[in-house]
């Protein structure tokens, strides 16, 4: 058969060409525009190089944001990967009891962050919050304005209240799909809980595990809102994440070159370490874990 | 090793079952003899599985009782009961190698190295799976997971019974021959119990001492294979087994004689006179096509399979397939069928009804 060959095809990509110039393109230009130039107000530009990149990886100040921040999603992943998928094993497998859960579980996940942040700050106050006033009553140390142990224990216990429910609904969806045969040979073969869980039931949900993975350290590396809420990135700049500190150099003292220079290193980092994350997962459920 | 006794066992996988409809097994009082190999034949969705999982204690019957060797066993777990499954859809441990899924009944029992290693060996020569067994089981073909499923199966020696549910459904003819000799083999060496779930019945009646056939939930008949040939008791065995199945045709029962649209076919027996539903029923294999005597049908079509020629006829609107030899002649007059008395029985409501010494 002959194919016809018509260019003005190309003018169906067009809408989708634009709508992508528009919403991501040209904004990140922008701020590429930005990182490669000085300002001295009164929207006056010239041509700074590669002098805001230089600056900012030779500033402690942004390593040490990028210190804390690698410590935050590495803890709360510590936290709620392991956590959801033991709140999905322990789940109704099926029936009203399940679909409760299912729901009660999605709550979290609907509330807005500043929400959530104001929760958990009221939540945790010494004065009026239930946690704070408990644990104050109860002798416990807890001030998460002033200590920074506090502080950070605050934002962990948060961000897990906020985002288990993810990974438990994925894990969970994962061990749905195993048939029931895997578990009746298990018995059949006379497999410990522990070699079900070992060799039927996490294999089965590593695909999902990886997305719940990738997904909770993306989110986690660009949090804002929540510790914002709560902490305001103190005490000092004890819970001052990647983020926060970005809006602190850009809005704050209103240092546009570095602070763009910084995002867009920001955006290399979570672009590579996802990269990372993802090869190194694709290569593990290849051999098999 | 062990005789397995089933008493008034019934299974429903509803919580409150009203009527007996919503059983998917029916009240079973039998007993499997310790070292005999049978084969459980039927339709899909008769209850095989439900069957097998009952005796491997992976279900617990919502009636009834099990006994191993005499021992009630009814709600002891599968793993106190000793039993080997292979299961119809063929389970391996993905990120497993072959050879450590073939161990892992062994291990998980505490069984030493040494001996698993052998058993390993053992097993994966009787599969053919010897060349594999250092390769993930991931992303292996279906009919080589099969064959790990089965041989998981055979591994453990010391196992009370064996229990097959379709163990060979999608590996290639040749190996399926291969793998049954192998099974005959397993069993005349070890003599264990075995029940093998089937749907193809030259794999039953060639595997088993005995062929179990069930239909709806119930065990209609238990017997050799040549009884179930001879004397299906229920019209279901007749139509399920051969090729092509038993006649059954309606007709009224008077004395010994069975009168069918006016005809009346002889029989070899008197019976008493009968209620419900009455037929009679017949193996293509004792029909014969003549020119003048028996019943008048209309020939349709006729296939020659190889061995031997099927006639497709009709009988006022029932179907009747007779087997005629290779070599028989068949021509276009011969419009009648005559019935070998000694085979034609006779059924009230499906189940085959004895005759009395005419
Ligand atoms: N887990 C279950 N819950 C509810 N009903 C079930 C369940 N398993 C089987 N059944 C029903 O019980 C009946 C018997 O099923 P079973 O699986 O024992 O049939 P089978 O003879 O093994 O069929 P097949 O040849 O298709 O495997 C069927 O009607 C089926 O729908
Ligand atoms: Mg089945």
């Amino acid at each position: 058969m002959e194919k016809t060959v018509n260019q003005k095809a190309w003018f169906l990509v067009l809408p989708v060409l634009l709508l992508v110039a528009f919403s991501a393109v040209i904004p990140l230009m922008t701020v590429v525009n930005y990182s490669v130039q000085d300002t001295f107000g009164n929207n006056q530009f010239f041509w700074a190089g590669l002098e805001w990149f230089k600056e900012m990886l030779e500033s402690d100040r942004m390593w040490d944001a990028l210190g804390r921040q690698l410590m935050f999603s590495g803890i709360i992943l510590a936290i709620e990967i392991p956590l959801g998928i033991f709140v999905a094993l322990n789940m109704p497998k099926s029936g009203f009891w399940s679909s409760f859960c299912l729901v009660l579980m999605s709550l979290p996940l609907l509330i807005p962050w500043n929400v959530v942040g104001t929760i958990w700050q009221i939540f945790g106050r010494v004065d009026i919050g239930l946690l704070g006033y408990t644990l104050d009553a109860l002798g416990i140390n807890y001030n998460y304005t002033q200590d920074i142990l506090a502080a950070w224990i605050t934002i962990i216990v948060m961000d897990v209240w906020h985002w288990t429910s993810l990974v438990a609904l994925l894990a969970f969806a994962g061990l749905k799909s195993i048939p029931d045969a895997y578990y009746q040979a298990a018995k059949i073969d006379q497999a410990s809980r522990w070699k079900v869980f070992r060799f039927i039931e996490l294999p089965k949900m590593m695909g999902v595990l990886m997305i719940a993975i990738l997904l909770r350290f993306m989110d986690s590396f660009m949090i804002y809102t929540e510790p914002f809420v709560v902490t305001g990135g103190g005490p000092g700049n004890a819970t001052t994440l990647l983020s926060i500190d970005l809006v602190k150099m850009a809005l704050g003292q209103f240092d546009l070159g570095p602070a763009a220079a910084f995002s867009l290193m920001y955006f290399l980092v979570i672009l590579l370490v996802s990269w990372v994350f993802y090869t190194v997962m694709t290569n593990l459920d290849k051999k098999g874990m | 090793m062990a005789k397995i006794t089933l008493d008034n066992l019934a299974h429903s996988y509803l919580p409150n079952p009203a009527s007996e409809d919503d059983f998917a097994l029916k009240e079973l009082n039998h007993d499997w003899d310790d070292g005999a190999a049978y084969a459980l034949l039927g339709s899909s969705g008769c209850g095989k599985s439900t069957l097998l999982n009952i005796i491997s204690g992976l279900l617990h019957p919502s009636q009834g009782r099990i006994l191993f060797d005499g021992k009630d066993v009814t709600h002891a777990p599968t793993a106190a009961r000793n039993i080997a499954q292979v299961f119809q859809f063929p389970v391996v441990y993905d990120t497993m190698t072959v050879h450590d899924n073939l161990a892992f009944p062994l291990r998980n029992r505490g069984r030493d190295e040494a001996y698993v290693a052998e058993r390993v060996q053992e097993i994966a020569r009787m599969i053919g799976m010897e060349d594999m067994l250092k390769k993930k089981a991931r992303g292996l073909t279906a009919d080589a997971k099969q064959k790990i499923s089965l041989g998981r199966g055979m591994v453990r020696k010391d196992v009370n019974a064996l229990l097959f549910d379709e163990p060979l459904t999608v590996i290639d003819p040749h190996m399926k021959w291969e793998l049954r000799t192998q099974l005959k083999k397993l069993h005349h060496d070890f003599g264990h119990t075995m029940i093998y779930v089937t749907h193809d019945q030259t794999e039953a009646l060639t595997f088993a001492d005995k062929v179990v056939v069930m239909y709806d939930g119930r065990v209609v008949q238990i017997g050799t294979p040549e009884e179930l040939f001879e004397r299906p008791e229920h019209t279901f065995v007749g139509y399920f087994i051969g090729s092509p199945g038993m006649n059954v045709i309606p007709a009224r029962i008077d004395g010994n004689k069975a009168y069918v649209n006016g005809s009346y076919v002889q029989l070899a027996q008197g019976y008493k006179p009968l209620d419900g539903k009455v037929e009679i029923g017949v193996r293509p294999e004792f029909a014969r096509l003549s020119q003048s005597e028996g019943l008048p049908v209309k020939v349709r079509r006729i296939e020659d399979v190889g061995r031997h020629k099927i006639v497709r006829a009709e009988f006022f609107g029932t179907d009747i397939n007779i087997i005629a030899g290779e070599d028989d002649h068949v021509s276009a007059d011969m419009n009648r069928v005559t019935f070998d008395a000694a085979h034609v029985n006779v059924y009230a409501n499906d189940w085959r009804v004895p005759g009395e010494a005419a």
